[in-house]
């Protein structure tokens, strides 16, 4: 079929692009990005091709002043290792960048070697908080969204509504246990408490009944769902069918778009959820929309995917303020003139980039619409509430980065 | 009674009534996979790990039956086994038929392979993200049993699988095509010098067996996520339904199917985080104490 | 019933021809090829990638060391790799341990693992000792998912690479290269010499016919579990250095899936011949690295190899080719 030999036609050419890389060739008046992304499991959707198509759209968009923007891809196959591989491998040969970089234990791997290296990491993907905490490095800028966003998205929205008893569903990994725990700390900060939580097995789960039961037991009003991807959906699927949405509401802590296109609005209407970027949003993000549908496989970008966007827009126009020698030279000082220069891009609007690392923009909630109310494909949310950047990310102060001076 | 074993196991006696439900429902796709992973063992000695594969096609040709076709759950339920079993059969025909000569190993890694080929093939035509697929109007809605509220969709699934394992068990030893199928299990030269096409035999049974995983997928699908690594995290877990049953033993892997799903159920109220590794801990247990399963002939 | 058609599938065993240190001047050839590739390779080719592929051709050749001589094929040795790297791992970064200091104890205790495992499962055979074998795994791949020191799905990241013996710094690739491929080579040799010794054949004699080997007088079991135990603290040594060269140790090493690469890698060489874990090896890491841009088409063109290695190559690559001009490799 036409698309499945238009993503062979496009990994046949990066693969061509990346094998001859030389050093000579690396010197010169080219910026490289290295898209670095789950092409092959289950995030490829959110993240994966799309990425690379976002990337590709930031490059064209800026055009060209004074340098040639080439962008190649690869899969971890989110496997630390795998990516960590790749990223050595990119950085010691002439890739400036790397973008998106979903699964929080592979970004680490490749946080740690942009650092080693003085190169520039531009995550979209990854969920951790601790990229712009604990772990905060002067060369990461940590773009798109991030548990404790989510956390307060989601989870104080809903206490906010009424819903002040919660049980949690948690996928029993890293991931999955910090979102519960920053979850946690908001419900309890606004006076509401939580009475249970059951830790499936990641990723070896695929009925989730048993724990939807003991959810409904549990009395609670809320369902929190601390877990991603497919197992969000098989949730929300299995709490539907036992008529856990009779007396309870969900709160689907990550989830996105194409969660709810494999969803369906049947099962998914009223469902609340956070994301900073959404298609239909405004006139800048349905132009934006407009430009890349095609080559993004007739959808519109995920929030991930409008990530790589941003940053990537962003980055080049660091680079070309501050001059392509001094750019690829030295990662640390790119990433440190993007913090000082304001961010503006059709997909986030106007914001800026914080000391530890962390882009500020707004985020929303927003509801999952009913089938009667979709006017079409893909038109599936409305707004519910909007919180300004500088509100919706965690505080500066309390991340625990080492950049911040006190 | 009730009220002792809330005191003895410290959870309510309702909630423990709904979770061995739950577990029997469970088991029902268990049964019903390492059923046919069981006939194919029987009779190929192959052990098909391509059934994880064939599981989530069964799944993926009922949406397509209905987005492209137009026809719902109910011909799914016909047609999907039958398209997926015709899969099988050219895969036996091509690839499959040319290793019954040789070592276990071999079958394992061919089936293994094709598995990952068919599933990078489907997530490059469908991404990984999934495929909503609704419960049929006859089958949604719950009753309310008192102790829980129990989707009659799933109701339907322990009974359906019930009724198809029976009708197998009964096929393979009341029939004389099931008596054909053993005796070539046994001696396939001897069976052939009676007149009986062994090799077509051998062909058609893959194709069944490879039915009642796509049968499977298609109750599978409108209660969890159509996608492609849908079976990769099942067939690890009904392949040692299969070893603790006894490997080829029919009524062995049905009855450890349900049996394995209740326990795992039980885990789940427990201690949720080992759930996925119990029934490892059964299996090697089982195998120490008896090395041909619970079930099988040594 | 298994053991035996494995054996019948693999080159058989001619005359031992017993050169230098037991090896045939085929195989002299060819060690002569490996170690010059050894020598010249990281002045072409990028050290970590020849580092990542190194690690995986000692945890093959130790996995050979079980199915390809002993005619045992385990499907859990990605708890011995996997052990290896998070002991090796933790050791590095908690403890200050030096990086041959921090290895030995990894291959430790994934040779105490291995022991126990082993002294388990070789009461079984065939297709029940790869699931019991399969089943320990699982428990330790739970093991590792609950354990706090393994930091569960973001693993042990940013593990130092230390200084050998306290006082060369392996920061550098070029001499952590050197440091990898010296464990490599030890490693191998030190199979190819276990594979030459009485005991190695009494091994094969284990393969070729267990009852047999039993009427002679040997106690099978006890060889069985030595070669088990070499084996797994082999693929701990592995496991050991890839965390180190990589600078982190995470799950994927002990998951399932890995268990099944190792057997691939082996399989794709040619099972039971001395270099053929090592091709394999390099055919896969290389294929993985170079087709990373390919995207999903990874998984389809892997499980193609799988079905035409087993359709069209059953001996492997160098198995095929020891074949075609009989010869032992």
């Amino acid at each position: 079929m036409g698309t499945s030999r238009r993503s062979l036609l496009a990994g046949a050419s990066a693969a061509v692009a990346v094998a001859p890389l030389s050093r000579a060739r690396a010197q010169g008046t080219t910026i490289r990005l290295g898209v670095l992304s789950d092409m092959s499991g289950p995030y490829r959707d959110a993240t994966g091709p799309g990425s690379t198509v976002m990337t590709q759209a930031a490059a064209a968009e800026f055009g060209a002043r004074g340098f040639t923007v080439e962008v190649i891809q690869a899969d971890h196959q989110n496997r630390p290792d795998v990516g960590a591989n790749i990223a050595r491998q990119w950085f010691d040969q002439g890739v400036d960048a790397i973008l998106d970089v979903p699964t929080s234990s592979v970004a680490f791997a490749v946080n740690t070697i942009a650092r080693e290296k003085n190169k520039v990491f531009l995550n979209s993907g990854a969920a951790s908080s601790d990229l712009t905490g604990s772990q905060c490095s002067p060369n990461t800028v940590h773009w798109t969204y991030d548990t404790w966003m989510l956390a307060k998205g989601t989870g104080a929205a809903i206490v906010r509504t009424g819903g002040d008893t919660w049980f949690f569903v948690t996928a029993d990994y890293a991931f999955g246990h910090a979102l519960q725990r920053d979850t946690t700390r908001f419900v309890e900060a606004a006076g509401g408490r939580v009475l249970g939580a059951a830790r499936y097995p990641f990723p070896a789960t695929t009925d989730f009944s048993a724990f939807v039961v003991q959810a409904q037991a549990s009395r609670a009003k809320v369902l929190g769902m601390a877990n991603a991807s497919t197992d969000t959906v098989n949730t929300i699927k299995a709490a539907r069918e036992f008529g856990l949405h009779r007396n309870m509401k969900f709160a689907a802590l990550l989830m996105g778009l194409v969660d709810v296109h494999a969803l369906g609005l049947e099962t998914g209407q009223g469902l609340l959820l956070t994301e900073s970027f959404y298609w239909d949003l405004n006139d800048r993000t349905r132009a934006l929309t407009t430009r890349v549908r095609r080559a993004n496989q007739d959808r519109p970008p995920a929030m991930v995917q409008a990530g790589c966007y941003g940053a990537a827009l962003h980055y080049l126009k660091a680079v070309a303020d501050m001059g392509v020698a001094a750019a690829k030279a030295d990662g640390r000082a790119a990433v440190a003139r993007m913090k000082a220069m304001p961010t503006d891009d059709d997909a986030f609007g106007p914001g800026r980039i914080r000391e530890d690392g962390r882009k500020l923009h707004p985020v929303f909630l927003f509801e999952v619409k009913a089938p009667s109310e979709s006017r079409g494909a893909w038109d599936y949310y409305k707004v519910a509430a909007t919180t300004p950047g500088e509100e919706a990310f965690r505080p500066l102060a309390e991340g625990g980065c080492s950049l911040v001076r006190s | 009674m009730l009220d002792f074993i809330e005191n003895l196991l410290g959870i309510p006696a309702p909630l423990l009534f709904g979770q061995l439900l739950l577990g029997l429902i469970n088991g029902a796709f268990y049964a019903m996979l390492s059923l046919g992973l069981a006939v194919i063992f029987g009779l190929l000695n192959i052990i098909n790990f391509t059934h994880g594969a064939q599981f989530m096609m069964g799944a993926f040709v009922a949406w397509m039956l209905l987005a492209w076709g137009g026809l719902g759950y109910w011909w799914a339920l016909l047609i999907a086994p039958l398209i997926v079993g015709a899969t099988g059969v050219v895969i036996e025909r091509l690839m499959i038929s040319r290793l019954y000569k040789l070592d276990h190993l071999y079958g394992l890694l061919l089936t293994f392979g094709i598995g990952l080929m068919i599933e990078g093939v489907f997530r490059n035509e469908f991404g990984s993200s999934g495929l909503p697929y609704r419960i049929p109007a006859e089958l949604s809605g719950a009753w309310d049993l008192g102790f829980m509220f129990m989707p009659v969709y799933r109701g339907w699934v322990v009974v359906f699988s019930l009724v198809i394992c029976l009708a197998t068990w009964i096929v393979i030893e009341k029939t004389r095509l099931g008596a054909y199928l053993r005796a070539a299990t046994e001696n396939a030269a001897l069976v052939q010098a009676f007149g009986v096409n062994v090799p077509r035999m051998i062909t058609l049974t893959y194709g069944a067996g490879v039915a009642l995983a796509a049968l499977a997928g298609v109750l599978a699908a409108p209660i969890y996520s159509v996608n492609p690594q849908m079976g990769t995290n099942l067939i690890i877990v009904v392949f040692a339904v299969v070893v603790i049953g006894g490997m080829g033993s029919i009524l062995g892997s049905v009855i450890t199917g349900f049996g394995l799903g209740i326990i795992e159920g039980l885990t789940k109220v427990f201690w949720p985080e080992a759930s996925a590794t119990v029934i490892f801990v059964i299996m090697a247990i089982v195998l120490l104490a008896r090395p041909a399963g619970l079930f099988g002939r040594a | 019933m298994a053991s035996e058609t494995t054996a019948g599938a693999i080159a058989p065993v001619t005359r031992d021809e017993s050169g230098i240190w037991g090896f045939s001047s085929a195989q002299l050839a060819a060690l002569g090829v490996l170690l010059i590739f050894l020598g010249v390779a990281p002045f072409f080719l990028y050290p970590v990638f020849l580092m990542k592929l190194l690690c995986f051709a000692l945890f093959a050749c130790a996995f050979n060391l079980l199915i390809g001589y002993v005619g045992l094929l385990s499907f859990g040795h990605a708890a011995y790799f996997g052990m290896g790297g998070y002991i090796a791992g933790y050791t590095a970064k908690a403890y200050g341990f030096t990086p041959e200091l921090a290895v030995l104890t990894g291959a430790a205790v994934a040779g105490v693992q291995g022991w126990v495992f082993g002294w388990i499962a070789i009461r079984r055979q065939g297709i029940y000792f790869a699931m019991i074998t399969l089943a320990m795994a699982q428990m330790i791949y739970f093991v590792c998912v609950q354990a706090p020191f393994t930091g569960g799905e973001d693993g042990i990241q940013a593990i130092p690479r230390g200084a050998l013996f306290g006082s060369v710094s392996m920061a550098s690739d070029m001499s952590m290269y050197w440091f990898v491929a010296g464990i490599f080579l030890a490693g191998f040799l030190m199979i190819h010499r276990i594979i030459h010794s009485p005991y190695g054949q009494v091994l094969k004699a284990i393969r070729e016919n267990e009852p047999r080997a039993t009427s002679l007088g040997y106690r099978t079991d006890d060889y069985k579990l030595v070669a088990f135990i070499l084996s797994a603290t082999l693929a701990g040594v592995a496991g050991g250095v890839k965390s180190l060269v990589f600078g982190i140790a995470t799950l994927t090493d002990v998951h399932w899936s890995m268990s099944g690469e190792v057997v691939l890698m082996t399989l794709v060489g040619g099972l039971g011949t001395v270099f053929g874990p090592v091709v394999g090896a390099a055919v896969i890491v290389t294929m993985q690295n170079y087709l990373a841009e390919m995207g999903a088409w990874v998984t389809v063109i892997q499980g193609a190899i799988f079905v035409t290695v087993v359709l069209a190559f059953r001996r492997g690559i160098v198995g095929e080719i020891a074949h075609l001009f009989r010869v032992k490799l």
